[in-house]
């Protein structure tokens, strides 16, 4: 079988790392997807990551210039990169402790310049990688392996924080909605100016099975039935919408 | 892999300069083209000027939100191809160290100048000090080496700066000027000459930018954007940047070739100069400020037919071993007087057999010529 998305990995590699039922896999598909709809040239493409699971997404996968950051560091690192030669397209691809909790600063900074990048936050919702603690996403009430009574705090609106911040794209879509996805990152990367789409990802691995979602698909079917565009929402009760997540175009 | 001279951007004269200032123009005759930074005194001046003259040259200026990102900002721009540097001073440079060391792991090249302050911690923000320099070797976690150079005069803010960028650029390793609140403040006389040397880096296409067949080599290093997709990270890498993070064999050949890279070529790297030592019985060994009140201190006791010298260290790390392994031979005692709690002199009780006296003082203030006299006629 000839896969389409072949000619944009780099050679040599031959699978992903990710745990059955993560979503990154759909997620990088998504990306690869919207740069061959909009024919973009890789050796003009710079993709960089910091540290976790969202991180390897484009490292070493992509066939273009590679940036494996330090933990938190992936926005500064660009903004170095994209300010020297303003002819790379740079796509910042990480997960939500990355983006949000430890690298908070740069993200609210990199939005405030609304220099041209490109940022994919993979959202699960947890610290994958170093064994499911809670993330500063993590909703309130669910469990990790630092909260097994639940969070007891609320977690960030990243899509929200970023638009107050100064970014002029902004969009939130699941890994359940690929389509829309799909054309939020054409959107994004046509987009000149800080643009962030917030990626909601499952991580069965380490969130699903603490929190009552052992198999991938009871991850893929709650984001199905919490995942509501903004009209859908209008009509809900508080209570109703409390357990919702809102998806669709924020900014502009 | 040569050098070449370019004519200088700053007109040839004699200026009066602080060593802040100089050491901006330093990087501009090196070739810098980026900067980022972020404020923090005794070293502000140096982004201020480079604010100004980036913008003449038509390089790129940021001011970051802190320092981590002043620093991660270097790293990016000197993959897309650019000299870069940032300046700080103590508490910045604590903030700077993971980065310092992912610079060194990925072998990228870039010019961090410490404008040191008395610490430890906030300590006292315009006073001098000379506490860094350990952390300058040791800061980032693990082993690694980079370059550490210690101008003595606003002649070598600019000289040590430009000198850095050339190092950093051969060796591909962060280079750091370890100044401190006394050079970057003071004024004195600064000539620059009508033509200065430049290092770059090598490029070669399709070589693999993190191995080479020779140990201890430096391999090539591509920009982004020139069709050699790049693979960069900070985790164990091959050759060609594919993380290795459970080969024993790849980590430990590669921290190996770091570290070799810079100790193989430590005597084209370092530089010592000697004052009075061929028939000395005593010695100061000195750097940064303090060399000042040395040398000083030695011509005084010249004058008095007093048999003593002084080893001035232009380079700190990677460490002058050999000058200071001959000196110990020759002399009966070693004086090393610092603005710290003794960081240099236990590096020089490793290579010297004779007696090491060190001589400290961490009030906030430059060491008095009256002092070192006073200390050496204790001992």
């Amino acid at each position: 079988m000839v896969r389409a998305m072949e000619k944009y990995i780099r050679t040599g590699v031959k699978a992903t790392p990710f745990c059955p039922g993560c979503g990154h896999g759909i997620l990088m598909n998504s990306i690869l997807r919207a740069l061959d709809e909009l024919n973009m040239d890789m050796k003009k493409m710079l993709f960089v990551s910091g540290i976790g699971c969202a991180a390897w997404i484009p490292s070493p996968h992509f066939n273009g210039d590679t940036l494996h950051t330090l933990h938190g560091r992936a926005l500064a690192f660009a903004t170095g990169a994209k300010l020297y030669n303003p002819d790379l397209c740079v796509m910042v691809i990480s997960g939500d402790g990355d983006l949000s909790s430890i690298g908070g600063n740069h993200l609210i900074h990199a939005a405030r310049r609304n220099l041209d990048l490109k940022v994919v936050c993979a959202n699960n919702m947890i610290y994958g990688m170093t064994g499911g603690q809670v993330a500063s996403t993590t909703p309130k009430g669910f469990k990790s392996s630092t909260t097994g009574e639940g969070n007891p705090h609320r977690p960030f609106d990243l899509c929200k924080l970023v638009a107050a911040a100064g970014a002029t794209y902004v969009a939130r879509y699941s890994v359940t909605q690929p389509l829309a996805l799909i054309q939020a990152l054409k959107k994004a990367i046509r987009h000149v100016g800080f643009s962030f789409i917030e990626v909601l990802s499952p991580c069965p691995t380490q969130f699903g099975r603490r929190n009552l979602m052992d198999r991938p698909e009871e991850m893929i079917q709650d984001l199905l039935r919490r995942c509501i565009s903004e009209e859908e929402a209008e009509g809900l009760a508080e209570k109703e919408l409390s357990e919702k997540i809102i998806t669709g175009e924020f900014e502009p | 892999m040569i050098s070449r001279w370019i004519k200088s951007p700053f007109p040839k004269g004699v200026y009066y300069f602080s060593g802040n200032e100089a050491a901006a123009e330093g990087a501009i005759a090196a070739g810098c083209r980026f900067y980022a930074g972020y404020p923090i005194t005794p070293s502000s001046e140096i982004m201020e000027r480079m604010a100004v003259r980036l913008k003449e040259v038509g390089g790129i200026f940021i001011q970051m939100e802190d320092e981590i990102a002043s620093i991660s900002a270097i790293i990016g721009a000197s993959w897309a191809g650019a000299k870069a540097m940032t300046a700080t001073s103590g508490p910045g440079f604590s903030l700077m160290q993971e980065s310092i060391g992912y610079a060194a792991f990925t072998e990228t090249p870039c010019v961090i100048i410490d404008v040191q302050r008395a610490g430890p911690c906030t300590g006292q923000a315009t006073r001098v000090g000379s506490g860094d320099i350990m952390q300058a070797k040791w800061g980032s976690h693990g082993d690694y080496q980079v370059i550490a150079l210690s101008p003595w005069s606003v002649q070598e803010m600019y000289d040590l700066t430009l000198r850095g960028f050339n190092l950093s650029e051969r060796y591909r390793v962060p280079t750091l000027v370890m100044s401190d609140e006394a050079i970057g403040h003071l004024r004195e006389n600064l000539s620059i000459h009508s033509k200065v040397e430049i290092w770059d880096r090598k490029k070669k296409r399709g070589r693999p930018p993190f191995g080479t067949e020779e140990e201890g080599g430096v391999p090539p290093m591509p920009a982004f954007g020139e069709g050699e997709r790049l693979l960069v990270t900070g985790s164990t890498h091959d050759a060609f940047g594919f993380r290795k993070t459970d080969d024993p064999e790849v980590h430990s050949r590669l921290v190996d070739r770091i570290n070799q890279k810079i100790l193989r070529n430590r005597t084209e790297i370092t530089e010592t100069e000697d004052y009075y030592l061929e028939d000395s019985e005593r010695a100061m060994i000195a750097y940064g400020f303090t060399a000042r009140t040395s040398l000083y201190v030695v011509h005084q006791l010249r004058k008095e037919g007093r048999k003593i010298g002084m080893l001035r260290l232009k380079t700190l790390w990677p460490f002058p071993e050999e000058a200071v392994t001959t000196l110990g031979k020759r002399v009966k005692k070693v004086i090393v007087p610092e603005m710290n709690l003794g960081q240099v002199a236990g590096e020089v009780k490793k290579f010297c057999a004779c007696e090491v006296i060190s001589l400290h003082q961490t009030n906030g203030e430059v060491i008095g010529p009256e002092t070192i006299m006073e200390m050496l006629k204790k001992i």
